[in-house]
């Protein structure tokens, strides 16, 4: 029994983590919350949905469980260029004022829901998944782990693998890594700052539209799809911390577990109060976070 | 010199009167407006209390919450609280028996005391808002992370009352109120003399906070905005004014909830929620975030373009909310008073610069340059 409430923690928290990977690089950064992250899963969870449609119709029936595959290049690359708009056309010029930006990407993240609204209809809709991932893993002959949540769990030690080695193996990840330890004089070295910024907002967006793919999966897609998620990977954020992998995994699987837990033992209102009241006595031990970049500064 | 103190005095009791004018325009429209009108404008003037008690903590201390639902609700909940008490009659309130409950949950108790009522309505979110501000800023756990902790006390809150649906009525909320304190509320004269309050707590929570910005607090509270660190190193500390000051804001909404409760009539958890809570800040972004005539006027404004607005076009007002949001966060950071601020500053300036033409005599003291 409690091998299946593990499994589900686990599960839960790795749709928090890769929810939460590109919020936690982001705000690391250039500590701007983007709080359009939420409609960026929901623009992926859409391509998704788009992509199932194109192939209905236009590829021939035997490809069609391949759809998938290409689903998550589409959301990576749609949320990813958009992301690297939102960040040229607005975060760019509330860059020192980090409260503003949360207001103005709140706002862009309405205008998307209302806009998914207009496009998709108010209705929500739903994705095959493809052959191969149904059914699950039997163990034993009650402890069943159904193949989706396996993939996704999969997917999400790739993107952790993906986004390590380019943080800490290419001169892309080296110069961000900088910016982040550093921005002036990282500036002062040659490194431009500006382009720092935008490629990392566009990763972190492009990660979430992965997430939506991932989510568009195990459940119904609609335009509020993002706002079950996104609080709870804020509280990823704040807990884990900032500046290392490590803390982003660590909040999450943390939240997860904890979340579950409770919710299996309590009840799920319950188990919410829970976790915020674990989450800021944690903070009074670790005011920020469990990891956190080892600095000099006194202004954070 | 004389002449400069002339014109600040000479503003200032430009401003009173302009003060005076509005209120009384407020304390004779029930002679003017519809009985369902008098109640939306007394529904947007409780909303202009939770703007106060924002610009407060946005503007003054640079403290952003998304959370000030939670303590608008806090209230609005205690206020029905009571009325259903009161509507039931000594008997369990009507959702509790539908949910099978057998008694009365402990703390229902005291909102059968119109007096502990009203005292809780303001302990209570003053109360959490002070927790949960001192055990943060404590741990100078501030700006971003401290918003986004403010918001997650949202989603809780509304999990929370929608989830013990046999203490809190649920999603629907609380309703069917009858009478406060053996007055009907649907008396006409009723509604009216509860309009009147409405207006004065205004004007008394106003005041207030208009006093509070004048004093030697104001400073700290501006330079809590402005330099924490500096202000620490002189010896203040931040967290303890900043803890009151959240306080002090929640104590406001948590007044306006109650307001709201008796004129609206209903408090569900979705009104109270992430997307009410954040639309509070835009009430004060688009007034003017640094003023507190902008916050109530941005609250009375928006207040009133989204009910005329959504009642022509109701799915289009999320487009246009989160439209505003960005517009005034880009083009108007210290929104529409701190347009009208630069605007007379151009007038006064341009009216020094003829003076001082005609007389040859420069006023102005070295401050043109800038």
């Amino acid at each position: 029994m409690w091998a299946i409430q593990l499994f589900n923690g686990l599960s839960y928290s790795s749709i928090l983590l890769l929810v939460a990977l590109g919020l936690s690089i982001t705000f690391g950064l250039m500590n701007v919350i983007n709080m359009a992250h939420g409609e960026f899963l929901m623009i992926g969870a859409y391509m998704v949905y788009v992509t199932q449609h194109l192939f209905q119709q236009y590829a021939p029936a035997a490809w069609f469980d391949s759809y998938y595959i290409f689903a998550l290049f589409v959301s990576f690359t749609v949320a990813f260029f958009l992301g690297m708009l939102l960040e040229m056309g607005l975060v760019k010029f509330l860059y020192r004022r980090p409260l503003d930006s949360l207001l103005a990407t709140w706002g862009v993240g309405m205008m998307l829901q209302q806009a998914a609204k207009m496009i998709f209809g108010a209705p929500n809709v739903a994705v095959t998944s493809p052959s191969w991932l149904e059914g699950g893993l039997q163990l034993t002959s009650v402890v069943v782990l159904p193949y989706k949540r396996l993939f996704i769990l999969a997917l999400v030690i790739v993107c952790l693998l993906s986004l390590y080695i380019y943080l800490y193996r290419t001169a892309a990840g080296r110069s961000m890594r900088a910016v982040m330890q550093n921005r002036d004089m990282a500036g002062c070295l040659g490194i431009s700052t500006r382009k720092v910024d935008r490629i990392t907002f566009a990763i972190g967006s492009g990660i979430a539209g992965l997430a939506g793919s991932a989510l568009a999966l195990i459940g119904p897609i609609g335009s509020s799809l993002g706002t079950y998620y996104i609080v709870d990977a804020f509280m990823v954020v704040v807990l884990g911390g900032v500046g290392k992998l490590a803390g982003v995994v660590f909040g999450a699987v943390t939240i997860g577990v904890l979340n579950v837990f409770f919710e299996s033992w309590l009840s799920a209102s319950i188990a919410k109060v829970i976790v915020f009241v674990i989450v800021i006595a944690f903070l009074q031990w670790r005011p920020r976070g469990f990891v956190s970049l080892k600095t000099r500064a006194l202004e954070s | 010199m004389k002449q400069g103190l002339g014109t600040i005095n000479r503003e200032s009791q430009f401003k009173w009167i302009v003060y005076m004018l509005i209120l009384g325009m407020m304390l004779l429209a029930p002679l003017f407006l519809s009985d369902f009108r008098l109640m939306l404008l007394a529904k947007y003037v409780s909303f202009a209390i939770v703007a106060i008690g924002l610009a407060l903590i946005w503007g003054y201390t640079g403290i952003l919450s998304l959370g000030h639902g939670v303590f608008f609700g806090l209230g609005a909940y205690g206020m029905a609280m009571y009325l259903k008490l009161e509507a039931s009659g000594g008997k369990l309130p009507d959702f509790m028996v539908w949910s099978g409950q057998n008694e009365l949950p402990w703390f229902w108790m005291p909102f059968s005391s119109f007096f502990l009522t009203l005292l809780l309505i303001v302990i209570v979110p003053m109360g959490i808002a002070y927790g949960l501000g001192f055990l943060t800023f404590r741990n100078r756990i501030q700006g971003v992370q401290f918003t986004i902790l403010t918001q997650a006390l949202v989603l809780i809150v509304v999990t929370l009352l929608i989830g013990q649906q046999a203490f809190t009525g649920g999603s629907n909320g609380i309703t069917g109120f009858k009478t406060i304190l053996g007055y009907s509320l649907s008396d006409p004269t009723v509604k009216r003399v509860l309009y009147w309050i409405t207006i004065g707590v205004l004007a008394l929570l106003f005041a207030l906070a208009y006093w509070m910005t004048k004093s030697r607090f104001k400073r700290v509270l501006l330079a809590i905005r402005d330099g924490e660190n500096r202000l620490r190193f002189i010896g203040y500390n931040p967290a303890v004014f900043k803890a009151f000051i959240f306080a002090v804001s929640a104590g406001f909404a948590g007044i306006a909830g109650a307001l709201f409760v008796l004129h609206v009539g209903i408090i569900s958890p979705s009104m109270m929620g992430i997307v009410p809570s954040i639309e509070m800040v835009l009430w004060v972004a688009i007034g003017g975030r640094n003023s507190l005539s902008g916050a109530v006027l941005g609250a009375l404004l928006i207040n009133y373009a989204k009910t005329t607005f959504s009642e022509a076009y109701p799915s289009l007002w999320l487009f246009l909310l989160g439209g505003l949001f960005v517009i005034s966060v880009i083009l108007l950071p210290r929104g529409f008073m701190g347009l009208m601020k630069d605007g007379m500053q151009k007038i006064k300036k341009r009216r020094k610069r003829e003076d001082a033409n005609e007389n040859n005599i420069d006023f102005t003291f070295g401050e043109s340059k800038r």
